[in-house]
């Protein structure tokens, strides 16, 4: 029924680029930093008109000053060093375990059936909930922290590794196969390059969670670290004090989050398209 | 005959245009301007057209004419930069009740999270349709594209010339006076393709309502239309308002081997051609006043 | 048959470890773990008597609250925030530096600012919970397809139907995400709240029964707090399944090209 066809044949659409008159971007990042200072600005009217009282609620400019008096204080900087301490190494132990545990599991069709019940009941078991056992075991010390930092962070990582293996492509693993690659040089070369946007994916959820976790551990079992000094400084009356560091530890949030970011990005950049989380 | 400059405006060529009331849809002076950081593009310059109530036209041009910014600008999405859009009469603001449109992108246009008969329905419920008309509309439009046996399906486990008919059962279904088509089969493969060709003149004929095709494809555009209307390359104007003189019943083996199609289509493809070397229609028009003569 | 194989594969690990433990603590006792059968035994004496309505039932509460608002205000602020560009560019730093700020520390600033109540306990689940749905919803309302988004103007679909039939489930895998993250902080602020400052809920008696080295109770508040968990974990896999049911689809088709 064709005649030789005469079209105009690509069905190019018009350039994405003529959308929309698209606002400057330095107009987005104007409006970003106007945001931050009408915050700030709130925060600091609210307790000198009297909404909130200055006792429960010092003003920003004064907590902002306590957090500059902190940044020259050792103190200040050993507490965030023992954070992080605790931090780093909960996070690398948990990566760790996870990886090895996550590739044997997650290669074996059996093994992912037979874990598959236990691992669904142990990973919503909230991780406070082992503050107690913490506490007995190691008292106040780091290893407390480490605990509850391990098992939060743990199954992030796990998770997504599973999901990373089960991801593998049939075709190219019997590609491997037929030319004759061993087991390891399968997971090298074909296993481990799938798997690892999603493990990228997971280190990152898992640094958050990590440092969530260090700080409620030091908050609540007093193991040494910012979070203790949060709660010495609400205890002892410090206000200023306390919001100041309530601020440090969203800073190091916020310098986790744009890190590990950066890092995702950085590893990933061969990667055709930087996946987004797996739903689950 | 086939154009003529509307008398006191610019120099610009126009379509056929109709005395006051006639139009169903009026196209003034369109232009379009976007305002982008690398400085202003002028997508669409100078566009005049009417359509009359009931008329099928195809808007044809090559690629990056405009076409959609043209399409955008009649059902409201978009404002011009200059210049209006009458519908019946009122200029258009926003997008009008009485107008329908049915995108390229078959896939993203209809809702994931609905079925079928959902989709359909949507826009008649929000108007507060009553439930029995609502059914029998839904049905009937449903029958038309011939997926009554798929209500219940989700759009996305429907191939891609199903969904299309999705879209225009849900067109249909809203009883548009104006039906705008945005390249609609462009992302299907050809044998559906005549399907879905075949469908629309059948539904245009049995509802009466007015459409406007835009295609790149101008075999689709000559087989389809009762009139084309060629675009010229970016910025826009346009290139040639032509008549289709075709049978009114059209068939996909005998209309196409007609030698009437074949002179119209060599001439919309030397219009095209010539709109892309550049050349403005003033003269291509002046010179070739007669389709199909001066093709040959 | 392949039911039992499927019950071989649920219950075959889990009673392998409960073999385990059970060989393990057979000699010697341990001081640190219980015998499964101490364990049981303490479980059904703390739990099943009144202090299921003293302790466990208003933490419950207090976390269902807690969880209800923080979703209601994330989605509701999220529409608003995600429909409005300005609005967006102008919170987004701000946001952003809020969900960074590990939720537990909250509990000492509401303490500060609300004393020891209940309603501070809500407030610590709220202003720890709200964020991963607020952030979630903004994203998912900024990413809505511009087709569909066409499609629905053109057809007059506008103010709360086009919230309702385009915007919400259009957004709805993002905020389902964001819930499910809540859902997890909200849990684990629940026990911190209690733990900190109270004198009783779940955490607080969890605490006591360390302190008073009482412990198969306080192995028992641990297997507690885990079936609290677990249980929402299953009501929240069971919601999002019927509610994302298309989205689902519309991956295995999408994955399957």
């Amino acid at each position: 029924m064709t005649q030789e066809a005469v079209t105009t044949n690509s069905a190019a659409p018009i350039p994405r680029a003529r959308k929309q008159p698209a606002k400057k971007l330095p107009s987005k990042q104007l409006l970003g930093i106007a945001g931050i200072i009408g915050f700030l600005l709130l925060w600091e009217l609210i307790p000198r008109v009297g909404i909130v009282e200055p006792r429960f609620l010092p003003p920003a400019s004064e907590v902002i000053a306590a957090l500059i008096t902190d940044f020259g204080l050792t103190a200040f900087w050993v507490a965030v060093g023992e954070t992080m301490l605790a931090w780093a190494i909960g996070l690398v132990m948990s990566i760790v375990l996870a990886v090895v545990l996550g590739f044997i599991i997650g290669s074996s069709m059996f093994l992912r059936k037979f874990t598959n019940s236990t691992v669904e009941f142990l990973r919503p078991i909230p991780s406070v909930a082992l503050i107690p056992l913490a506490v007995l075991l190691f008292g106040v010390k780091i290893e407390s922290t480490l605990m509850l930092v391990v098992y939060a962070s743990f199954w992030q990582v796990f998770i997504q590794v599973l999901y990373g293996v089960a991801d593998v492509d049939n075709v190219a693993m019997q590609t491997a196969k037929s030319y004759g690659l061993g087991a390891m040089a399968r997971v090298r070369h074909v296993v481990f390059p799938t798997a690892l946007p999603y493990l990228m994916t997971g280190i990152r959820l898992a640094a958050s969670v990590a440092l969530i976790l260090a700080i409620t551990a030091e908050l609540v079992i007093g193991s040494p670290g910012l979070g203790r000094e949060i709660a010495l400084a609400q205890s002892g009356g410090a206000i200023s004090g306390m919001y100041a560091l309530v601020l440090a530890t969203g800073l190091i949030g916020v310098v986790i989050n744009l890190v590990m970011r950066f890092i995702e990005r950085k590893t990933l950049s061969w990667h055709s398209s930087i996946r987004s989380e797996v739903i689950v | 005959m086939q154009s003529e400059t509307t008398p006191g405006t610019t120099p610009a060529p126009a379509g056929k245009t109709l005395p006051g009331n006639e139009a169903m849809l009026s196209v003034r002076n369109l232009k379009k301007v976007y305002k982008t950081d690398g400085g202003d593009i002028e997508a669409v310059r100078n566009l005049t057209f009417d359509l009359k109530a009931g008329e099928l036209a195809c808007l044809v041009g090559p690629s990056g004419s405009g076409k959609t910014t043209l399409l955008k600008c009649i059902s409201g999405l978009m404002a011009p930069t200059e210049g209006e859009v009458l519908l019946n009469g009122t200029p258009v603001s926003g997008p009008p009740k009485k107008m329908a449109v049915v995108f390229q992108e078959y896939g993203r246009s209809l809702f994931p999270w609905m079925r079928v008969r959902e989709n359909v329905e949507l826009p008649l419920k929000n108007q507060g349709v009553p439930r029995a008309e609502r059914d029998k509309l839904v049905d009937d439009a449903l029958e038309a594209v011939g997926l009554s046996h798929v209500p219940q399906s989700y759009p996305w486990q429907l191939s891609g010339g199903m969904q299309q008919r999705v879209a225009i059962a849900r067109a249909v279904a809203y009883q548009p006076e104006v039906l705008l088509m945005d390249e609609p089969f462009a992302a299907v493969d050809a044998q559906t393709r005549a399907d879905l060709e075949d469908l629309i003149r059948t539904v245009w004929r049995k509802l009466g309502v007015t459409v406007l095709f835009v295609t790149h494809d101008i075999d689709e555009s000559v087989y389809l239309g009762e009139r084309v209307i060629i675009l010229s390359s970016s910025p826009t104007v346009i290139q040639e308002d032509l008549t289709i003189d075709l049978p009114d019943e059209r068939d996909q083996l005998n209309t196409r081997s007609l030698p009437r199609f074949t002179e119209l289509r060599h001439h919309v493809y030397e219009q095209i051609q010539l709109a892309k070397q550049g050349h403005r229609p003033a003269a291509a028009v002046q010179t070739d006043s007669s389709a199909g003569s001066g093709a040959a | 048959m392949r039911f039992l194989k499927t019950l071989g594969y649920l219950l075959a690990l889990p009673l392998i470890l409960v073999a385990i433990w059970w060989a393990s603590t057979l000699g010697e006792t341990n001081f640190f773990v219980p015998t499964p059968a101490l364990l049981a035994e303490a479980f059904a004496e703390t739990w099943f008597g009144e202090r299921i309505f003293s302790d466990v039932l208003p933490s419950i509460g207090r976390l269902v609250v807690g969880v209800a608002s923080a979703i209601i205000i994330g989605i509701v602020a999220g529409l608003l925030i995600g429909s409005v560009k300005w609005l967006r560019d102008l919170t987004e730093p701000v946001l952003e530096f809020f969900r960074a700020i590990p939720p537990p520390v909250l509990v000492p600033v509401l303490m500060l600012l609300m004393g020891i109540t209940d309603g501070m306990k809500v407030a610590v689940i709220i202003s720890g919970c709200v964020w991963p749905v607020l952030l979630n919803t903004i994203e998912g309302v900024r990413a809505i397809d511009g087709v569909l988004s066409d499609s629905a103007h053109t057809y007059g679909i506008h103010g709360w139907a086009r919230i309702k039939y385009l915007v919400l489930p259009s957004a709805g895998p993002q905020i389902m995400a964001g819930i499910r993250q809540c859902l997890s902080i909200g849990l684990i602020l629940m026990v911190i709240s209690e733990m900190f400052a109270s004198s009783s809920g779940l955490g607080f008696t969890i605490v006591q029964f360390q302190r008073s080295f009482a412990i198969p109770e306080m192995w028992s508040g641990i297997v507690v707090l885990g079936l609290i968990g677990v249980a929402l974990s299953f009501i929240f896999q069971w919601t999002e399944r019927r509610v994302l049911r298309w989205y689902h689809g519309l991956r295995e088709v999408e994955n399957a090209v």
